[in-house]
């Protein structure tokens, strides 16, 4: 999020979609209904009528897939009616950019497509460059090739009319969404976005929320208290993992994991780090180098050394061009290019997409390493539906660990808080803290190497860093001060003299030549010479805002909404100064600022306003969004695999044959997977309706966890399928009757929930059903509990992140027997 | 009024059932096998392992779908029938603490006539334990007097749930209940001048849920209503009196 749970209170308009927050996120609602107490709208987009719809002051159904068409027909809406932030938009944002002459999008399709490859060259949609080397701007918003004009163009093809035969929302209800959240465009009013995986699983995933963003930029709802783009994560620390780099292309604190072309930290260097010629832009990512070797030194201690490039070429490297998603990792499982595996506080054989081919691919394995709580569909796979245990040479090692209750450390929430949590009681029998698994398994694999000099590539098994135990017992606090880093040597910057061993204070002291190191540079401040800034409880809060800045820690440097410096003019005055987060307070005189002071949050650089009071512009201000290359948001974004404008294409798998906005059906560029197990069809009739899959507020993921809990079991027992009444009558179902569902790659029963929350859509003049189920059931536990929806999904997704299309595809429901 | 009261604004629930697993929590109380029976409401009713049970109610009124949620319990009446059937057979088996007005059966209950104790109640909530007495919220009495909020309240995320002296919770009720009213011509306070838990609505009550407001002997029977009539004298001439 770049806002905070506790701020949703604080927004005049809040717009849920692609998300369910009453019933995924309980708390969440607790700040959505005192927005709505302050006289807050609060607007529910969505398939089916949800515990959050009843909520909701709008509700507008719309068919899974299809968030584009609304999305840009708000954005048509916004731009036609002038309801966008003018000043917020000419001076924030990528708007005025004059965009090359090479930029085409026709047919479906951007410039620069390549068909065999199915990729784009993004380079024929680069900005016009001046004599300098800074984009060409047109302020006045008017030039053919601004990106304003870009944008205009592009969804005037996104009509009402249009828009709702493809989302198979009324007319009507589109048009009461788009006014109500386009009020939030004036630079007094707050809207906010709480999405979560309704947007990200789909094979448009990023640029659904692309959509989104554009929108936010040009209301001017970027950096402002009850504003924001806000992805309301899938697990409690699922912000933590990948702050830490859980993902395989990043490392941690979002340095791009390295490639095998990058051979050398120079190579790495040069690649990875900004320039820009734009003398208002602070280009924070300049200061890459430094956050890199601060890691390797955090990584490799006294081993790494400028000689040896502290150690880079031991990190592991990617093929180039490779991806190694989830999805890539079972399909090379499946086709037996994997010999082990580790499921850790996971369980695929359930929550992976087209879990049929999870599962057989299991099977290939020579071994597999489950660390769980309980026994779970992947622990037993073997012995599973369908599986011939003989013939399965997979031998499966089951790791007791502990419950979060039972274990100290730090959990950082969807807002960026990071919260330090006591251990409340002492683990169960053999069952240890994944630390102390993780801390012994390595220290045996080291062990391993030392005796076996034959061992490849053993120098950064040895070199490794690994002392963050006391005893035998790995110490949490030992690895987040390694995370915040170190100063390594005695270093004196501007007469202040920082000691070898002591805590870096925070990550603007990092350093590229190996004198600090910091596990990850995005929490350097975490864990400092003030002790645990994450186990901090203090409820002041001198704003009025929720911001409360002395409990807990947030990321970065505890700022709690970050590009903050947006929601002020360019003179430093909150744009709205009945609810300012920040300002700019420095001495005036003569009508210009002479000292830099700031009330409020922690600011997004620490610099002076972009223009004096007198309205004279200063040479030493910067522009509000730091980690942009060029200091601005981008409304046109070159950097991904499938456009700079969001586009409506259906989903892989979809009801209709065709996209009334172009002749290009699906997205050009989703990754393709080519096993037999990789069954993908489109408008069969054998599988007629649209399917999704989502959770209940009882459960969690496949609730390896929750299915074992009586009470919750109890109060949500079985996997169901909710569908129309129409749909029920159609096919003769009664409430409550036990039915098939099924897909082009798998089947399951489940039991019918026939209701008025799910209608049909009215889509290109047919009806077109829907249904979804949730995937928290499985096999093994309880008996009658019913298996994954997970069996249905495809295992496709998003070219970007290569997340599965599991919100979207198609299905058939009949009767049982 | 004196003593403890709930204010339950069924406009701030979520059915998140988070004070149903409270309940269950602090009571220790177990659970039944369910199934799914086409509805997310489960257990499907009270039992006498449920004292606190969120009821989903989906209606259509004039093409406008609502989902009502409604976090069903014991009312804990200012004048308890539950209590006085009781008392008509066993003494020792109720008691209604003098501080906070909390209800609350004792192990003697089981010796009341189960069914006749439940179809007293004008809401339908008493229910007898397998083996045990009869059973039901119990204000969480034994967290009450030890200053603390009872289960349910203490974990409801959006404020639905509140707890404290009677008169603030009316007080809160009639709060709510004058900024609702513009929006919600319907919205309205249940019963609220003749129980300590009183439920805020926005529609007919009846769509929440068939017992939300007192009626008559609820659940009564035929076979039950021959035997109250029937009943020992001395739980007659207790009420007659007014003991």
């Amino acid at each position: 999020m770049t806002n905070h749970w506790i701020d949703f209170a604080n927004s005049d308009c809040i717009l849920i979609m692609g998300s369910n927050p009453a019933e995924n996120h309980p708390i969440s609602f607790r700040w959505i209904m005192k927005a709505k107490d302050k006289g807050g709208v609060v607007i529910h987009v969505d398939p089916r009528y949800t515990r959050t719809s009843t909520k909701a002051d709008i509700y507008a159904p719309l068919r899974s897939g299809t968030d584009i068409p609304f999305l840009g027909a708000m954005i048509k809406y916004i731009i036609e009616n002038n309801k966008y932030f003018n000043d917020y938009v000419v001076n924030y944002t990528n708007a005025s950019f004059i965009v090359g002459e090479k930029y085409d999008f026709k047919d479906g399709l951007f410039s620069g497509f390549n068909a065999e490859k199915r990729a784009y060259d993004a380079s024929t949609w680069a900005f016009e460059m001046d004599e300098k080397g800074v984009p060409k701007k047109d302020p006045t918003l008017q030039h053919p090739r601004c990106v304003f004009q870009l944008l205009k163009k592009h969804y005037s093809r996104y009509d009402l009319d249009t828009v709702s035969t493809i989302t198979g929302t009324p007319k009507e209800d589109m048009l009461k969404v788009f006014e109500a959240y386009s009020t939030t465009g004036a630079r007094d009013k707050a809207g906010t976005i709480l999405y979560a995986m309704g947007w990200t699983q789909h094979t448009v995933g990023v640029q659904n929320i692309r959509a989104m963003t554009i929108i936010q930029l040009l209301l001017g709802n970027m950096g402002i208290p009850g504003g924001g783009v806000n992805a309301m994560r899938g697990e409690s620390n699922v912000q933590g993992s990948t702050d830490q780099g859980l993902l395989y292309h990043i490392l941690p604190g979002y340095l791009p994991t390295p490639s095998a072309s990058l051979a050398k930290l120079e190579d790495y260097n040069k690649k990875f780090t900004p320039v820009t010629k734009e003398p208002l832009s602070a280009n924070w990512w300049q200061n890459r180098p430094k956050y890199v070797v601060s890691f390797l030194k955090a990584m490799f201690g006294d081993a790494a050394k400028p000689e040896n490039e502290f150690g880079y070429g031991w990190l592991p490297k990617l093929e180039d061009g490779k991806s190694y998603s989830w999805l890539d990792l079972f399909d090379a499982m499946y086709r037996k290019e994997l010999k082990g595996f580790f499921s850790w506080g996971m369980n695929p054989a359930c929550s992976g997409a087209n879990s049929n081919k999870t599962r057989a691919a299991m099977a290939n394995l020579e071994w597999l390493v489950v660390v769980n709580l309980f026994d779970n569909e992947t622990a037993s796979f073997w012995k599973g539906p369908g599986m011939q245990p003989k013939q399965i040479k997979t031998e499966v090692f089951f790791l007791p660990c502990c419950a979060f209750l039972e274990k100290e450390g730090s959990i950082s929430n969807s807002g960026r808080w990071t919260q330090w949590r006591y251990k409340a009681q002492e683990p169960l029998g053999q069952s240890l803290p994944d630390g102390d698994i993780i801390y012994e398994l390595f220290n045996e694999i080291r062990a391993l190497y030392k005796k076996d000099k034959a061992g490849k590539f053993p120098d950064p098994i040895l070199n490794l860093k690994w002392d963050y135990a006391e005893g035998k017992h790995f110490n949490p606090h030992l690895v987040a001060k390694a995370i915040n880093g170190y100063w390594t040597k005695d270093v004196t910057i501007k007469d202040k003299t920082y000691k070898k061993g002591e805590l870096v204070s925070a990550f603007a002291l990092l350093q590229d030549d190996g004198s600090t190191s910091s596990g990850n540079w995005l929490y350097c401040q975490s864990y400092n010479q003030d002790g645990n800034n994450m186990a901090r409880r203090d409820k002041t809060d001198e704003t009025g805002l929720g911001l409360y800045p002395k409990w807990s820690w947030a990321w970065p440097v505890n700022r709690r909404i970050i590009y903050n410096r947006a929601s002020l003019d360019l003179t430093g005055k909150p744009w709205n100064p009945k609810r300012p987060v920040l300002e700019f307070v420095g001495d005036v005189a003569d009508g210009k600022y002479t000292s830099i002071k700031w009330k409020g949050d922690v600011p997004d650089g620490p610099w002076y306003p972009l223009k004096n009071p007198d309205g004279t512009a200063r040479e030493d201000g910067k522009l509000p969004f730091i980690m942009k290359v060029d200091g601005i948001a981008s409304i046109f974004g070159p950097g991904l695999k499938d456009g700079p404008f969001p586009e409506h294409y259906e989903p892989i798998e979809c009801p209709v044959e065709k996209n009334p906005l172009s002749p290009q059906l699906t997205n050009p560029v989703v990754p393709e997977y080519t096993t037999e197990k990789d069954v993908i069809k489109t408008c069969d009739p054998r599988f007629p309706f649209v399917g999704t899959t989502y959770r209940v507020t009882e459960h969690w993921q496949t609730g390896v966890l929750t299915r074992w809990l009586p009470w919750l079991i109890e109060a949500e027992p079985q996997v169901f399928v909710e569908m129309s009444e129409e749909l029920a009558k159609l096919r003769g179902f009664a409430n409550g009757e036990k039915v098939i569902v099924e897909s082009p790659r798998g089947s399951l029963e489940a039991v019918a929930i026939v209701t008025k929350r799910f209608r049909p859509f009215k889509v290109l003049g047919q009806e077109v059903h829907q249904v979804g189920l949730p995937w928290h059931f499985g096999w093994v536990w309880p008996p009658e509990g019913g298996e994954s929806a997970n069996l249905l999904t495809p295992s496709t997704g998003d070219p970007n992140t290569r997340i599965p299309e599991s919100k979207a595809f198609m299905v058939n429901v009949r009767k049982k027997g | 009024m004196a003593g403890k009261g709930f204010f339950i604004d069924t406009t701030l629930c979520t059915a998140c059932r988070g004070c149903q697993v409270a309940c269950k929590n602090w009571n220790r109380n177990g659970t039944i096998p369910t199934k799914n029976t086409g509805s997310h409401q489960n257990p499907p009713d009270l039992d006498g392992n449920t004292f606190k049970l969120v009821r989903f109610s989906e209606v259509e009124t004039d093409g406008k779908l609502a989902w009502y949620f409604f976090a069903d319990q014991c009312r804990h009446c200012l004048v308890p029938p539950c209590k006085d059937t009781i008392e008509g057979y066993v003494d020792d088996a109720v008691i209604q603490d003098e501080a906070t007005g909390a209800v609350v059966f004792l192990e003697k209950s089981k010796e009341a006539p189960h069914e006749e104790v439940t179809s007293s109640c004008p809401y339908d909530i008493p229910r007898h334990r397998e083996n045990g007495p009869m059973v039901k919220c119990t204000m969480c009495i034994d967290r009450v007097s030890n200053g603390l909020k009872p289960a349910c309240v203490k974990v409801c995320p959006t404020g639905a749930m509140n707890f404290g002296e009677l008169d603030e919770m009316i007080a809160l009720a009639n709060e709510r209940l004058a900024k609702l009213k513009p929006k919600y011509p319907k919205a309205q306070l249940l019963d609220a001048d003749q129980v300590r838990v009183i439920y805020l609505v926005v529609d007919d009550p009846k769509k929440y849920h068939k017992n939300a407001v007192a009626s008559l002997n609820p659940g009564i029977d035929r076979k039950t209503a021959l035997r109250r009539m029937a009943r020992p004298a001395k739980g007659l001439i207790r009420t007659f009196v007014g003991v």
